[in-house]
């Protein structure tokens, strides 16, 4: 804001000059770049925060998943029928009885719905959430101690990064006859943290060589309390832009496994409704209703996450936040014909 | 040179690492391939024959001496007797079905990259305007749609509900594949469903790739240099940052054509395609291990070796690395 109300003047004589008009004000000029206020309110929590919280996109996606998780947190109270017993005729259409209609063995949909949430999202959460956990402890660990220690963990975390994860998954879900969501989470967890592994490895190493480390190191500060005080809080967004991209992973690889078979047909979750789906022909014989309901949750799961990850992202790399406005400000600089090379 | 030895080394160990884990996977599981077709044939099967059996699939003697001739007959490309079609090579199901799997998912693979290049490029280019806040986020989106329901979605539409293109399979039941016209037309016609379900959801994270790198690289010194000498747009756009921008994408590119013989395990199912999932797939439900077993060598190396071809591009593209000697 404050670049704006220097630069306002500027432009305003430039304006008189040529035109004869007044000097815009400081909030045309905003209304002109369609950039509002940051409410008031906003200011009480950290900056990283209200970057997030101004970004329609982060926002969006916010509010998406807090509904999915209400309604899955929700699932016992809201759902008419038992989700694993029969509860009507086998492919019922929509309607009053049955709100989204019932599977081929005479399931409620909307009940195995909210249920299957309830599992998948659970499921995806722990697994990205460990995940990150894991990749967070061997990173930092990695990056701070350096030396030794680097060198053996960096090579865990190579090796975790180049074993092609799916197939050892399959592999190992196969092990177990039939996999329950927990294993599935479990083995997911264990085979996705290579990669925060590395961003946060490659993040530390540079933080370490920062001025408020030395600082802290030389005032005798217990290394414990310089990887929790001083460096994790300077990377927080990347902590949490890595926990989304795993919670992402963890649920669409989820409902990947059980999609193809690999879990055990008799938990609820979107995969195995969607495996239910597949393997029941309802496609094939008109019943859109038992595939559409998970396949369209799965989809809006994925979009918000994405949507919030979008807003990470920003916090992270401002040139992406400044990429925001570019369009706006190029038609800015453009209506008072200035080049807009420059930028 | 010394960077590249050492990230040999490492291939190396993790090579050794991947099949070492590959050799004890199907010994930790109950009941060895021999005991199951013991069962398989209700114990009609001689004492004697059961140990030619055993032997066979190299389950006699130590665990040392079993290990030294499953690492002798990796070496030869010899991955054993499949465990359901009894007599036949696993190796002769493997490259059939690696044939169809590089083909489709090597296609879907290079198409993804393509259009997300291009895309990433234009919007990085024109950020904050229409084409990149609208599509930029779809595009990503998609990628969270999950090949599961793209592909079923894209199966019901376009093969069964308009047929515009075939259910399944990679070509006519009564054509013989071969090099000529006809093969060429009903393979490419069998192809479009599984690739465009496979590039549908990965596109977008090149794309989104693509895009942030550029809007890095665009504050860059080197860049205002050049618009500053009054270079063409498309110069500074293509050669300056572009170019810069796509060194990240080709080390990607490189990994995932590693992963190419992962198989792309939902199109194939769906669309029926003979690639390497949906043959692993059936293995792990008949519990066939030796075809599991040769498919998790297969990709490994693959993926290895792709990495290393990446170290490679990257030494060749970043003259950094040549006198740093590692990162």
């Amino acid at each position: 804001m404050s670049e704006l109300t220097e630069s306002g003047p500027f432009i305003a004589t430039q304006q008189s000059v040529t035109n004869g008009n007044p000097a815009p004000t400081l909030d045309a000029l905003m209304g002109e770049l369609k950039i509002k206020r940051r409410p008031g309110f906003l200011r009480r929590f950290p900056s990283g925060v209200q970057t997030f919280l101004t970004n329609g996109k982060g926002v969006a996606g916010l509010i998406i998943l807090t509904v999915f998780v209400v309604m899955a947190a929700l699932a016992p109270l809201l759902s008419p029928y038992d989700p694993y017993r029969r509860a009507g005729k086998p492919h019922v259409q929509p309607g009053v009885e049955h709100f989204l209609g019932t599977s081929r063995q005479g399931k409620d949909i909307f009940s195995q719905l909210l249920e299957g949430g309830r599992t998948s999202l659970t499921v995806g959460f722990i697994a990205g959430i460990s995940a990150t956990l894991i990749g967070l402890a061997v990173g930092i660990s990695a990056g701070y101690f350096g030396g030794k220690v680097d060198e053996v963990l960096t090579f865990f975390v190579n090796v975790a990064l180049v074993l092609p994860a799916l197939p050892l998954i399959i592999v190992l879900a196969s092990f177990v006859e039939e996999a329950s969501p927990t294993i599935i989470g479990l083995v997911l967890a264990f085979t996705g943290w290579g990669w925060s592994a590395r961003t946060i490895r490659t993040q530390t190493l540079s933080i370490k060589s920062r001025e408020f480390v030395l600082a802290a190191e030389l005032m005798g500060e217990k290394k414990w309390r310089i990887i929790v005080r001083e460096i994790l809080p300077n990377m927080s967004s990347f902590v949490v832009g890595g926990a989304v991209l795993a919670t992402i992973y963890g649920i669409l690889a989820e409902a990947a496994l059980e999609f193809i078979g690999l879990g055990s047909p008799s938990s609820v979750t979107w995969g195995t409704m969607l495996y239910w789906a597949q393997r029941s022909q309802s496609l094939q014989t008109g019943a859109w209703w038992e595939v559409w309901p998970p396949a369209v949750a799965i989809m809006v799961t994925g979009a918000a996450l994405v949507l919030i990850n979008f807003g990470v992202d920003e916090i992270t790399s401002p040139q992406l936040r400044a990429a925001r406005l570019g369009g706006r400000i190029k038609k800015f600089l453009k209506r008072r014909g200035r080049s807009v090379d420059v930028f | 040179m010394a960077f590249l030895a050492r990230r040999l080394g490492f291939y190396f160990a993790a090579f050794m690492v991947a099949i070492t884990l590959n050799f004890f996977l199907p010994r930790w599981m109950p009941g060895d391939p021999t005991t199951r077709i013991f069962m398989a044939l209700r114990g009609k099967m001689r004492p004697d024959q059961m140990e030619m059996l055993k032997k066979a699939y190299g389950y006699d003697g130590s665990l040392l001496e079993q290990y030294g001739q499953y690492l002798w007959k990796l070496l030869h490309l010899d991955f054993g007797i499949s465990t359901v079609n009894f007599p036949e090579p696993t190796s002769s199901l493997l490259f059939y079905a690696a044939g169809w799997t590089l083909f489709l998912v090597g296609v879907a693979t290079f198409l993804s990259f393509g259009i997300g290049l291009v895309m990433g490029i234009y919007s990085a280019w024109h950020r904050g305007g229409f084409f990149d806040s609208v599509f930029t986020p779809i595009n990503v989106m998609m990628n969270a749609f999950t090949p599961a329901v793209v592909a079923l979605l894209l199966w019901y539409a376009f093969a069964l509900e308009w047929a515009v293109f075939p259910l399944g399979r990679a070509h006519d039941i009564n054509l013989v594949p071969g090099w000529n016209w006809e093969s060429a037309v009903s393979i490419s016609w069998h192809a479009v469903l599984p690739v465009l379900s496979i590039v549908l959801v990965n596109f977008g994270s090149w794309h989104l790739g693509m895009r942030n790198t550029m809007i890095n690289l665009l504050n860059e010194d080197f860049v205002v240099l050049a618009k500053a000498k009054g270079l063409s747009d498309r110069r500074v756009r293509y050669r300056y940052v572009a170019r810069n921008a796509i060194l990240p994408q080709i080390t990607s590119l490189a990994l995932s054509v590693g992963f190419v013989f992962g198989g792309a395990f939902i199109s194939e199912v769906v669309f029926n395609y003979p690639g390497l999932g949906k043959f692993t797939l059936n293995a792990i439900e008949s519990r066939d291990y030796t075809f599991i077993q040769a498919q998790l060598t297969l990709l490994t190396c693959s993926v290895l070796i792709a990495n290393l071809i990446s170290d490679v591009l990257n030494v060749i593209f970043d003259p950094r690395l040549r006198t740093s000697g590692g990162h």
